[in-house]
């Protein structure tokens, strides 16, 4: 489904990501691991547009994307969240993934019917899966931490994407909320078959869930492969796990 | 569709304010009349500037270049061409917007301050085009005695015009405002990245925007010219554009009707004060101070807050 390869950006001569390659079927849930400054979320950046490769390929069902802008990206069908809460702050939650359907639906320049009554039954549902539905009418800047990280989530089903790029989708949670948002991601994948693809440095999670784990390290990406293999290559163990048993909680 | 747009409390206080203004002109001195005909043009042209900067998040530091344009638009149609008078009442706002369109493709491609800055220089060029162009836009004495259709000439008749137009015009603003297109607009004010990320081209979304803002701006234009009969450059002068900024601040810049009020109040400030003292901005500043300290949501926006109908003071703390 997606396939990166020989991906390289830099920055001023700095190598952020170096020749990184990746590839994600369809119904996987890959997990991309590594210490922070590895290049995890600039080789999101990239996949979806907001940075724009130095040179590399990112093919998305058979199609290349490197270099698109964002916007068309997400209209092949690959919807992102953000590591850091990244949401309409002055809207309503429910405006919120509303915003999102209606780009799905191309109504953004429908400048005649209200707004109000328009894709209220999808963005009811989406906000029902992720549990936010009690929420719909708080305006989403007053709404606690853990519950903007969900509503992140819940703007990015707005757009029914087959690939789904989360960074680090609980970083900041309370063990709780964590708990919750594993569910969440469990069920995206079993029930609405969504591909994910996210990035996260609690390993209990990442080893719960991940049929696919990819490490990086330094911009390269050291290996891919079933959980399994990842914890028992010596090389990730060194260089990452730092060659405790950390991973096999 | 009525239903999902009004709530009944504001449809009835808008109506009762409606029935009002129609009802007043036999009653008021007719300087009076002549100030409120001003008043709704006023009101149009902030409410416009309001649509892409409160409920866009654009920043359109020079708003007042589109009233101008369609002013002279309008002004240049009924002294020029000989066409029919009413005519210019639709081509003047489709020249404004035309300029917005022009515009707006060089700017929208810029982001905040730097939108705002390149708006400011490229709206200057065409207030300078109109000071300096003597043979063609009168240069600084601008164009008077503008010719009027005969049933709206009278002080009365442009009351009512403005009047009629002004409600019609602020009924499909918040249409759009309300619409998919308005709450995309939203959107692109409070996170245009996410907007992208959600397969938003948030460019072309604010390059209508603009288009759309200017057509209004330029009706405005139109009704001033019923008002006052004659255009001159200050129309297009970016210290206009600021003054319309502060009336949406004043007023409240995250409700629709906040601009009309903040307008109402700097209108009537600049004429009564106005008359004790040239320094009337004077009191405009001290009042914008106080606003910036004390009324981050605006006037309308504390009335609504006193009176319970409205959360905005979460709306704006959220924004902070």
């Amino acid at each position: 489904m997606l396939h990166v390869e020989a991906l390289t950006k830099t920055f001023d001569g700095f190598l952020a990501v170096n020749q990184a390659s990746l590839t994600v079927e369809k119904g996987d849930v890959v997990a991309v691991i590594g210490p922070n400054g590895a290049g995890k979320t600039t080789l999101f950046h990239l996949i979806t547009g907001q940075l724009t490769p130095t040179s590399g390929t990112i093919y998305f069902k058979e199609e290349d994307i490197a270099g698109l802008a964002p916007y068309r990206v997400c209209r092949k069908g690959i919807s992102r969240s953000y590591q850091v809460v990244n949401i309409f702050n002055r809207l309503t939650v429910f405006e919120n993934v509303q915003v999102a359907v209606l780009s799905y639906r191309k109504q953004t320049f429908n400048l005649f019917q209200p707004a109000k009554a328009m894709a209220v039954k999808e963005t009811r549902q989406i906000l029902d899966s992720v549990g936010l539905l009690g929420k719909e009418e708080t305006t989403s800047g007053a709404l606690s931490h853990g519950d903007q990280k969900v509503l992140e989530i819940a703007i990015a089903l707005g757009n029914r994407p087959e690939l789904l790029i989360l960074d680090e989708p609980t970083a900041g949670m309370s063990p709780e909320e964590t708990a919750v948002t594993l569910q969440l991601m469990k069920q995206l994948s079993r029930n609405m078959e969504i591909t994910i693809l996210f990035c996260e440095h609690d390993m209990g999670m990442v080893f719960s869930i991940a049929s696919k784990i990819m490490v990086m390290q330094a911009g390269q990406s050291i290996i891919q492969g079933t959980p399994d293999m990842v914890r028992s290559n010596p090389q990730v163990r060194k260089a990452y796990l730092g060659g405790s048993d950390k991973c096999s909680r | 569709m009525i239903k999902a747009l009004f709530n009944i409390k504001s449809a009835v206080t808008c109506g009762g304010i409606l029935t009002i203004l129609l009802l007043l002109p036999p009653f008021v001195p007719r300087f009076y009349i002549y100030l409120m005909a001003l008043i709704f043009a006023t009101v149009l042209l902030a409410t416009s500037l309001n649509m892409v900067l409160g409920f866009g998040g654009m920043f359109q530091f020079h708003h007042t270049v589109f009233y101008g344009f369609g002013a002279y638009a309008f002004a240049l149609m009924a002294t020029k061409s000989g066409l029919p008078l009413w005519v210019g009442y639709i081509i003047a706002p489709v020249c404004s917007s035309l300029l917005g369109l022009l515009l707006g493709l060089i700017t929208v491609r810029l982001t905040n301050l730097y939108f705002g800055m390149l708006q400011l220089s490229l709206g200057s060029l065409v207030w300078a085009l109109a000071y300096r162009w003597y043979s063609f836009t009168g240069g600084d004495d601008g164009i008077h005695g503008i010719p009027l259709p005969d049933l709206i000439s009278s002080s009365t008749g442009a009351y009512y015009f403005n009047l009629i137009v002004t409600v019609i015009c602020l009924m499909v603003m918040y249409m759009i405002v309300n619409s998919p297109f308005g709450r995309t607009f939203q959107g692109i004010r409070d996170n245009p990245e996410r907007c992208l990320a959600v397969g938003i081209d948030v460019q072309r979304q604010q390059l209508v925007g603009q288009v759309v803002a200017s057509f209004f701006a330029g009706v405005a234009g139109t009704l001033f010219v019923t008002v006052e009969g004659s255009v001159f450059p200050d129309l297009m002068f970016w210290t206009l554009s600021l003054e319309v900024l502060i009336m949406c601040l004043l007023g409240g810049w995250f409700i629709f009707m906040g601009p009309a009020l903040g307008a109402t109040i700097i209108i009537t400030l600049r004429t009564f004060v106005g008359i004790y003292t040239e320094y009337w901005t004077l009191i405009l500043g001290i009042v914008l101070m106080l606003l910036i300290f004390f009324l981050p949501e605006g006037v309308l926006g504390l009335f609504l807050r006193k009176s319970g109908s409205a959360d905005t003071k979460g709306v704006v703390d959220a924004a902070r």
